[in-house]
């Protein structure tokens, strides 16, 4: 058993070894270009978890992996501060001390904490001190729809109160009516609007009608300037789906090879199982390669998905099953 | 590595499947095995061992048949064949369903032998080809209950010997034992030499599942049983898949014989990327196309044709995604290429690629597992036509590439082959897509999509990619025959005298591309009556006159494209036309038959004439169930040029009997006239003339059976060969027609009633099933 623990990882903002995306000027040709071909892309997602296996040590590794990239999450009305000061608590700690002594994990975190701005004060003091960042969902979330000044004005708050990633979420109506320059423009205001904090720009995919839709706006976010792309606000009827991960992945591809800068990608919402995340975890590193599978570059956006992995974690260790109540709650 | 070492790099590590289950099974079974003869096992004798591909170990010691154990074989599935039968579609049913369940409920232990016996990779055996048994069995056990009140006027067709290949040792095996015992017959299989574990786990689930003895005979060994088989007497079948080189050799070892044969053979099917494709899904196709079983798959997509304006960015990108590919131990997990079946196949690999030494061959840099066969994927692009690798099939995981500018030149690529098996068609534009589909020469097309089988739609090919489909009803077809049974067709001599011709005299020609021709031979041979009375002199064909007629059809190939209605109008007309002129083509049949049912002839004539026609619009293709968000559409195409040696005794019912088919469903036709009473035939032509046949639809030539029969059937040019000649000729036309491996219809000297109406049967040799895969979605 390894006793040695490292002072720090590299959950802790890890952002300064890359340089941000700068964006670029709206090339709608190659918007325009964007395919997806929905039933292949299914087919290759069906095949996803079924092309690459990890087991014994290399699965538990992995799933530290994922807890280092999970954004622990509460999007709550119901909030309060007593809630979010138990959540960052498990952030820091995000699975019970004696499991990752027997796997020699000691100081992993998660990756984030994420809440709304009237929470980022008691997020960013219940965070003092750990290098958790705290993102915020921001500009009206989760519709979108509130007026525009006030939506970048919200980025601004949730900045001053210490928020170091802003998750915003685009106006579907951009993408649906084909208005991809309003789309790039609000997105790039949006940005500005953050300053150093990190936008993930929120596609809210579920409501975008067609895989090629998510191409699109994919790449007009891109060049907007998004630090990350993210699937969904986890309040649509659909959330992250490999689908629509295998093209949002593809397109931060192109936009690499194009440009030559990593945007970010962040699934959210119905990733609830350790299996899930291994599925995504090889997806990305299939799709986009090992460099991305760090928390600086992927995130996964979810609330449950650590409960089953710490399950997952102490089947390792013990060879038993376990169960929820075994686990410190978040 | 610890678990923090591990998070820092990120590997998969390996994940082995466990061999422990399938091992043990080869113990219980004592390591060495004999035939599945009669319901039971034969006691081991010599031979040779079942080795795993990817560590050279020794499985199991299988025996090699001998022609003791053949006949054991044949005797056993022809006695258990009636009762087989009888049993009813019903109740064979219940027994298909039983097979199905057990080889699900034993599914990974299949799984892991075929990886074992195969060295492909457990994720294949496991996601794709014991699905597909499964899915073939439970698809034939329907098909078993169905059949008698479906097919009632069809009969299975006896015992049927099958011999499979080594590529998906169970899978071609469920393909050809399923429909085979649905539709009542027998069968005896031999597996490849390579690997016969899963088919003798397939006897033991026989056994165990109460199969009657005798109904499935499994006899294992190399070619020489393959070839007892193929020439055994005791069967009525013979169904291969495998080499073309092999299956010519069974063509040429059957002609003759009235053996049935289904052929599925090579092939060098084009994947064809255009540039409004989603590449990089088209990428991911490429990577099911040929990185699948090592690209050891007869319709492996192994000929990669790239619109030259995305080919640049589709190839870095393909390298990309090429480089990320697994090579190694076939058990684990997470590999996605096994080992290659033998080392005999590696080095012939090896072999064609090192004599390649043009284009830029891009490997994939992986460890090669120091035991056991295995050969990297393999990327070469920048290779035109010309080069041998963009001809011959390398069955491996070779890719070659080359580029197009239109859609045009895209289809002519792609059908520059011997080949026709599978085609796979990638763009996001439906109209460009659909258009494609129908051009390509080959029995499947995939669009946006590759290596999609299903039991419920027809596979097979054109071309030297074997003849015959198997799946769906159609692959029934293979399996059954008409009710009934036939009489010998006894020669037909012409009459012979000395009297003179009476009135003005007339110069009968060959019909070719719509103009009366001399033939080349430049000799006329005397047509007389049964008193001896000169009726009229008819040219002698030769092979240049049939080289002439096929080049008119070949340039008639338009007719193909024209709509059903346009060929119904046209083919009413030739009814119209021949009406008009009934009296006097009766009088010519009386004369030249010595009988007295030409009109009867003439009248059949004129109805069959009206059925070809009411069919040309209505043989429809079906959309297929296949488990799948998209359409299987079986479409009917034309066979394309058909060379038809028409009967002797009916003279212009036979010839039209044929022709009219043929044509409704977009043939052309070159048509080799009754020997002993061609004038019926050339007085036929000046109908075809005023009825607005194009040029070379239809072409007509005379002469003597036995000289234009072979011309016909080697010509390759000519895509099938029908013999209904009273000479018998079916032996020689079958031979002459393995090297093209074009499809036959002989009358294996047995009489067909032509005043019997036989379009709808005919339709069935006049059209090739083509099954275009179209998945959809948004």
């Amino acid at each position: 058993m390894t006793t040695q623990i490292p002072t720090t990882t590299d959950t802790q903002l890890p952002q300064v070894t890359e340089p941000r995306n700068p964006g670029m000027a709206l090339d709608l040709d190659w918007v325009m270009r964007a395919r997806a071909n929905t039933s292949a892309i299914e087919r290759r997602a069906a095949q996803i978890p079924a092309r690459r296996s990890v087991k014994k040590d290399y699965q538990a590794a992995w799933l530290c992996r994922a807890i280092s990239c999970i954004d622990l999450t509460t999007l709550s009305g119901d909030d309060t501060e007593g809630r979010v000061r138990r959540l960052c608590a498990k952030a820091r700690q995000p699975v019970r001390p004696d499991i990752l002594d027997a796997i020699g994990m000691q100081g992993l975190t998660v990756g984030a904490v994420c809440v709304y701005h009237e929470m980022v004060p008691a997020a960013v003091h219940a965070l003092t001190g750990s290098g958790i960042p705290v993102a915020a969902v921001s500009t009206g979330f989760p519709a979108g729809l509130s007026p525009f000044h006030l939506r970048l004005a919200e980025i601004g708050e949730s900045v001053k109160a210490g928020a170091s990633e802003i998750d915003i979420v685009i106006s579907r109506r951009h993408v649906l009516t084909g208005n991809w320059q309003a789309l790039y423009d609000e997105m790039q205001q949006m940005r500005a609007a953050c300053g150093e904090a990190h936008v993930k720009a929120i596609l809210a995919t579920g409501e975008l009608g067609t895989l090629r839709n998510v191409a699109r706006a994919s790449l007009v976010c891109m060049m907007a300037g998004a630090d990350f792309i993210k699937t969904s606000t986890g309040k649509e009827s659909v959330n992250a789906t490999l689908p629509v991960s295998l093209v949002m992945t593809r397109a931060i591809r192109e936009y690499e090879g194009r440009t030559g800068y990593r945007a970010g990608y962040k699934p959210a919402g119905g990733i609830s199982k350790a299996k899930d995340a291994l599925t995504y975890l090889s997806l990305i590193k299939e799709e986009l390669g090992d460099r991305w599978l760090r928390n600086d570059l992927f995130r996964f956006g979810a609330s449950s998905l650590l409960g089953d992995i710490e399950r997952q974690l102490e089947h390792h260790v013990t060879g038993a099953y376990s169960a929820g109540w075994r686990h410190p709650i978040g | 590595m610890t678990v923090k070492e591990i998070f820092e790099t990120m590997d998969y590590g390996t994940a082995p499947e466990s061999a422990a289950e399938a091992l043990a099974w080869l113990v219980d079974q004592g390591d060495r095995f004999g035939h599945f003869i009669d319901g039971a096992f034969t006691a081991p004798g010599d031979g040779f061992n079942a080795t795993n591909p990817a560590t050279g170990e020794t499985l199991a010691t299988l025996t090699q048949a001998n022609q003791t154990d053949v006949d054991a074989a044949v005797d056993a599935a022809r006695k258990a064949q009636p009762k087989w039968h009888k049993l009813g579609g019903e109740g064979r049913a219940r027994h298909l369903y039983a097979l199905a369940r057990m080889i699900q409920k034993h599914a990974r232990l299949f799984a892991v032998l075929e990886t074992l016996d195969n060295g492909k990779p457990i994720r294949e055996a496991r996601d794709i080809d014991i699905p597909l048994v499964h899915r073939h069995f439970y698809f034939h056990a329907g098909i078993a209950q169905l059949i008698d009140s479906e097919q009632p006027d069809r009969e299975p067709l006896g015992v049927c010997g099958q011999i499979i290949p080594w590529n998906f040792p169970l899978l071609m095996l469920a393909w050809k034992v399923a429909p085979a015992l649905a539709a009542g017959n027998t069968v005896v299989l031999k597996p490849a030499e390579q690997t016969s574990l899963t088919a003798l786990l397939f006897a033991d689930i026989c056994k165990r599942a109460g199969l009657p003895k005798g109904v499935v005979n499994i006899v294992i060994g190399d070619g020489t049983v393959g070839e007892m088989i193929t020439t055994h007497d005791g069967i009525d079948k013979i169904a291969f898949t495998g080499s073309t080189e092999v299956g010519r050799a069974i063509r040429h070892a059957t002609a003759g014989s009235g053996k049935a044969l289904t052929l599925e053979l090579g092939g060098k099917s084009p994947f064809i990327v255009f540039d409004d494709a989603d590449l990089d899904s088209a990428i991911e196709g490429v990577v099911d196309a040929i990185w699948f079983n090592g690209g050891q798959v007869c319709c492996a997509g192994s000929r990669l044709i790239v619109q030259e304006s995305v080919a640049e960015e589709f190839l870095r990108r393909l390298r990309t995604r090429m480089d990320k590919l697994t090579l190694g131990d076939p058990l684990d997990k997470s590999v996605d290429v096994g080992a290659i079946i033998s080392g005999v196949q590696r080095d012939r690999i090896t072999a064609m690629v090192s004599a390649c030494d043009s284009g830029q061959h891009h490997i994939l840099n992986a460890q090669i597992p120091a035991a056991g066969s295995f050969y990297p994927p393999t990327l070469i692009t920048g290779l035109e036509a010309a080069d041998p690798l963009m001809q011959e099939e390398i069955f491996g995981p070779v890719l070659v590439s080359t580029t197009f500018r239109t859609p045009s030149e895209a289809v002519q690529l792609a059908n520059n082959t011997r080949y026709g098996l599978a085609a796979s068609v990638w763009s996001e534009n439906i109209n460009l897509a659909l258009d494609i589909a129908p051009k390509l020469a080959a029995g499947v097309v995939w669009i946006n999509a590759t290596n999609l089988f299903d039991a419920a739609a027809p596979f097979g090919g054109v071309r030297e990619s074997g003849f015959g489909r198997e799946g769906g009803w159609e692959g029934i077809a293979a399996y059954t025959k008409p009710v009934g049974k036939t009489k010998p067709l006894t020669k037909v001599e012409p009459f012979t005298g000395d009297t003179p011709a009476e009135g003005i005299d007339r110069t009968p020609k060959l019909y070719v591309g719509g103009k009366q021709a001399r033939p080349d031979s430049g000799y006329s041979r005397p047509i007389r009556g049964k008193s001896g009375k000169l009726l009229g002199e008819v040219p002698q064909g030769n092979r240049k006159d049939i080289r002439n007629a096929v080049e008119a059809a070949t340039a008639a190939a338009s007719w193909g494209k024209t709509t059903g209605h346009l060929r119904a109008q046209i083919i009413y007309y030739i009814a119209e036309n021949l009406s008009a002129r009934a009296d006097e083509f009766a009088a010519k049949i009386d004369a030249m038959t010595g009988g007295k049912r030409g009109k009867a002839e003439v009248e059949a004539s004129i109805t069959r004439l009206f059925t070809a026609a009411a069919w040309a619009d209505k043989l429809d293709g079906q959309a297929k169930g296949v488990p799948m968000r998209g359409l299987a559409l079986a479409l009917r195409e034309p066979v394309g040029v058909i060379g038809a040696i028409c009967p002797d005794e009916a003279p212009l019912l036979g010839l039209v009997s044929l022709m009219a088919p043929a044509l409704a469903m977009g043939n052309r036709v070159v048509i080799a006239a009754s020997e002993p009473f061609p004038l019926a035939a050339t007085d036929f032509y000046q109908v075809l003339d005023t009825s607005d046949v194009p040029a070379g639809v239809v072409n007509i030539i005379t002469g003597c059976h036995a000289d234009l029969a072979p011309t016909m059937a080697a010509h390759a040019g000519v895509d099938a060969v029908w013999n209904h000649s009273s000479t018998a000729l079916s032996s020689a036309v079958e031979a002459a027609s393995a090297d093209t491996l074009k499809r036959t219809w002989v009358n294996n000297g047995m009489a067909v009633d032509w005043h019997k109406d036989q379009t709808r049967a005919i339709l069935d040799h006049a059209t090739e099933v083509k099954t275009v895969w179209v998945p959809y979605g948004e």
